[in-house]
């Protein structure tokens, strides 16, 4: 059957473009006596930053996400879908405006230094941190929300019948909620902060602030010691097969869930107590997500003017990058939108794409300068990334499809083609189009793969606001990083509202 | 005819057998308890199901391996039997074109009469979501009159109808058997409906699918099976 071998030809070619790689770098690997010195300090810092980000963003989440249950207040809406936004948004935009926030010249500095408050730094462990928390802290809280949402409305009503004070409330009935969520969503963010590449360049460095992943960039691009590189790749890899094993089994598969936007009916949360601590935590929470945001803007502004051509043309690169990465995605995902698949897909996510990075420019040296491949390499490496969301996303649906009309067709006998284009597609048209849509705003920010591959000739529109920063032209990096806000902004909301057209 | 040789269908610790022919241009109506196994024997004959032992055979040729779209079947279902998101040219246009290629201009002309066959002239534009139930069901048995296959198997595609409605469909499902010469098996867990629309009627009560009897023999003296699920102790 024709649909069939579809399939298997897109499962040999993840699996190719995973596997083959790794064993490049495995048999490239010089063997753990290749670590040096600051290695054991890295993988250290790794698991350290990991479970403090993942433990705050889980830690703030549960406030958060309970005052959401409970409240409805004007804007709602609006913070719900803010939830959902850092998925989308360019780590190196978050990083700024982060920097705007909390950095030495920041609001926050500037109220410490008013208040004769010593000043924070957001470079180090803190800067890691928090902008982990930044990115993770909106996932943990619709984790949490959706364990809230999901809490039988009969039982809150007996709850509220009964009379249960606040905390009698918490023990018999969100404790148990909490306590069943709460691991898998720690796991799942510890495994995505493991993988930390943009942040840990950005904020992080230096001997005490390195992750294995930025190691292993070093180890490639400043020392070009391949050995050790491959080393770090098998310890990274091992860290994140092991962390993602446990996530998954823990977190029972999450989902993108819609219908956050409903509120449970609650009779509790009266008192003035909790109205305090509900208004405030999304209030904090609010300000925490959107200062960054906002600033960004506001000093971008002027610097949108005055872009220069090395900026316009990794734009170019960037948006050619990621149509070029979604159409691989979707090609990928359709065929593989069964069960199987999406567990296929998950190697995606296990495998860091700096390992994949790496492989590639092992298997390409002999033939050819990798640097020229730059472009190519990371649009593959973002589709492989986004192919798991992908999956995610259009699976429940094409089985759905599968499911209601696979008799229709069979019956009919309709072809393999005339069901794709008449049947599978125009009913998928939603999901294709939030899927198309996450992988170009993926692509588009990533700071990957492309650190490890570019030259001066060849960067994209997140390099080059990394390059920018770093030659100190703030004003510039800053126009750029607006630019590259609204592009990723730009291409989901296109992709996504095509997808609802006529739907 | 269709011969059922022989044939063990098994789910779980659910077996149906059935041994029997069926002739050519007869309308059988398929009666029982539900969960007695009517719809699985359907499934067998549109092959979606395997059988576990025994052969299905059409005018002599074996079709127990075969595909459901290679068969010499068309399916009337409970429900889904159009694609909700197509026109109704464009679903009748499906059975035309299994490949998905376009029409033909003859082929137009085809599914315009087809329509217009079934009291639905000139609704070729509109989505089945804009239609009534009974229009849906008249473009449905529209889509088996352009399939023009041999075997036409209904697995209950009235039952949401009203009495009146239902009438009317089974009436019109006997016509077009009988203007395409097709075999017309139906699934039915009402007595009056067997008795307007077939002039056979299988048994299908524990486990075991009976060879075909008259309608009216077999409701006037029904055996045990039969007597209960009627009601009449």
């Amino acid at each position: 059957m024709a649909r069939r071998s579809l399939a298997l030809i897109a499962a040999a070619a993840v699996l190719a473009l995973t596997l083959v790689p790794v064993a490049a770098v495995l048999i490239r690997a010089g063997g753990l006596s290749a670590f040096a010195p600051g290695d054991g300090q890295a993988l250290r810092f790794t698991l350290v930053q990991a479970t403090l980000s993942a433990g705050f963003s889980v830690l703030f989440a549960v406030p958060v996400a309970r005052a959401l249950a409970r409240r409805n207040f004007p804007g709602r809406g609006l913070l719900v879908a803010l939830l959902g936004a850092p998925f989308i948004l360019p780590v190196i935009v978050a990083v700024l405006g982060l920097i705007a926030t909390f950095g030495s010249n920041g609001i926050v500095n500037r109220g410490l230094a008013a208040l004769g408050l010593p000043e924070m730094t957001i470079y180090g462990l803190h800067g890691v941190v928090i902008a982990h928390v930044f990115f993770n802290l909106p996932l943990a809280t619709r984790l949490v929300l959706q364990g809230w949402l999901a809490m039988p409305g009969e039982r809150l009503r007996l709850a509220a019948s009964l009379g249960l004070s606040p905390w009698a409330m918490f023990r018999t009935l969100e404790a148990p909620m909490l306590a069943r969520i709460l691991p898998g969503a720690f796991a799942v963010i510890f495994v995505i902060c493991l993988s930390s590449f943009a942040v840990a360049l950005t904020l992080g460095g230096g001997p005490r602030a390195t992750t294995v992943e930025l190691a292993i960039y070093q180890a490639m691009r400043f020392d070009f010691d391949l050995g050790r590189a491959a080393s770090l790749s098998l310890l990274q890899l091992a860290l994140a097969v092991v962390a993602g094993l446990v996530a998954l089994r823990l977190s029972g598969g999450a989902s993108f869930g819609a219908g956050l936007d409903r509120r449970v009916a609650r009779w509790d949360g009266r008192g003035f107590g909790a109205r305090l601590l509900d208004g405030g935590a999304i209030l904090i929470v609010a300000l925490f997500l959107l200062t960054p945001l906002t600033l960004v803007a506001l000093r971008g502004a002027p610097g949108l003017l005055q872009l220069g051509a090395g900026t316009l043309e990794a734009a170019w690169h960037s948006l050619s990058v990621a149509l070029a990465s979604t159409a691989l995605c979707l090609l990928w995902a359709l065929p593989l939108a069964t069960r199987r698949g999406e567990l296929l897909g998950l190697l995606g996510i296990a495998i860091s794409p700096l390992v994949l990075g790496t492989g590639l420019f092992l298997l390409v040296r002999p033939v050819m300068n990798p640097f020229a491949l730059a472009l190519p390499v990371t649009a593959l490496v973002n589709a492989l990334v986004s192919l798991p969301f992908a999956l995610r996303i259009l699976r429940p649906e094409a089985e759905a499809i599968r499911e209601d009309f696979g008799r229709l067709a069979g019956s009919l006998g309709l072809s393999g083609w005339a069901w794709t284009r008449w049947v599978l597609l125009p009913r998928l048209k939603r999901p294709l189009g939030f899927a198309a849509g996450l992988t170009a705003a993926l692509s588009m920010g990533d700071l990957g793969v492309i650190a490890l591959f570019a030259d001066p000739d060849r960067a994209t529109l997140p390099l080059q606001v990394y390059r920018l920063m770093g030659s100190y032209q703030m004003e510039a990096a800053q126009g750029a990083a607006l630019l590259l806000l609204m592009a990723s902004l730009a291409l989901f909301w296109l992709f996504d509202r095509g997808g609802r057209v006529g739907a | 005819m269709l011969e059922l040789d022989g044939l063990v269908m098994r789910a779980g610790d659910f077996t149906l057998r059935a041994e029997m022919t069926l002739e050519p241009r007869s309308r059988v109506a398929v009666v029982g308890p539900s969960g007695a196994g009517k719809s699985t024997l359907l499934d067998a004959i549109a092959g979606f199901r395997r059988p576990e032992a025994g052969r299905i055979l059409w005018q002599g040729r074996d079709i127990t391996a075969d595909a459901p779209g290679t068969r010499p079947v068309a399916s009337l279902f409970q429900d889904q039997n159009l694609f909700p998101h197509l026109s109704l040219a464009r679903n009748l246009g499906l059975a035309l074109r299994l490949g998905g290629g376009r029409v033909s201009a003859h082929e137009n002309q085809q599914i315009e009469e087809a329509l217009a066959e079934v009291g639905l002239a000139g609704f070729g534009a509109r989505k089945p979501a804009e239609l009534s139930g009974g229009q849906a069901s008249r473009a449905a048995l529209a889509r088996v009159l352009l399939q023009n296959r041999p075997v036409i198997l209904l697995d209950e595609p009235f039952a949401a109808l009203g009495p009146a409605l239902k009438a009317e469909m089974l009436s019109r499902v006997a016509e077009l058997a009988d203007k395409l010469g097709a075999l017309a098996l139906m699934v039915s867990h009402d007595p009056a409906d067997a008795r307007r629309f077939a002039s056979q009627t299988v048994l299908v009560a524990d486990g075991v699918a009976e060879p075909p009897r008259e309608t009216e023999a077999l409701f006037s003296d029904p055996p045990d099976s039969l007597r209960a699920y009627l009601g009449q102790a």
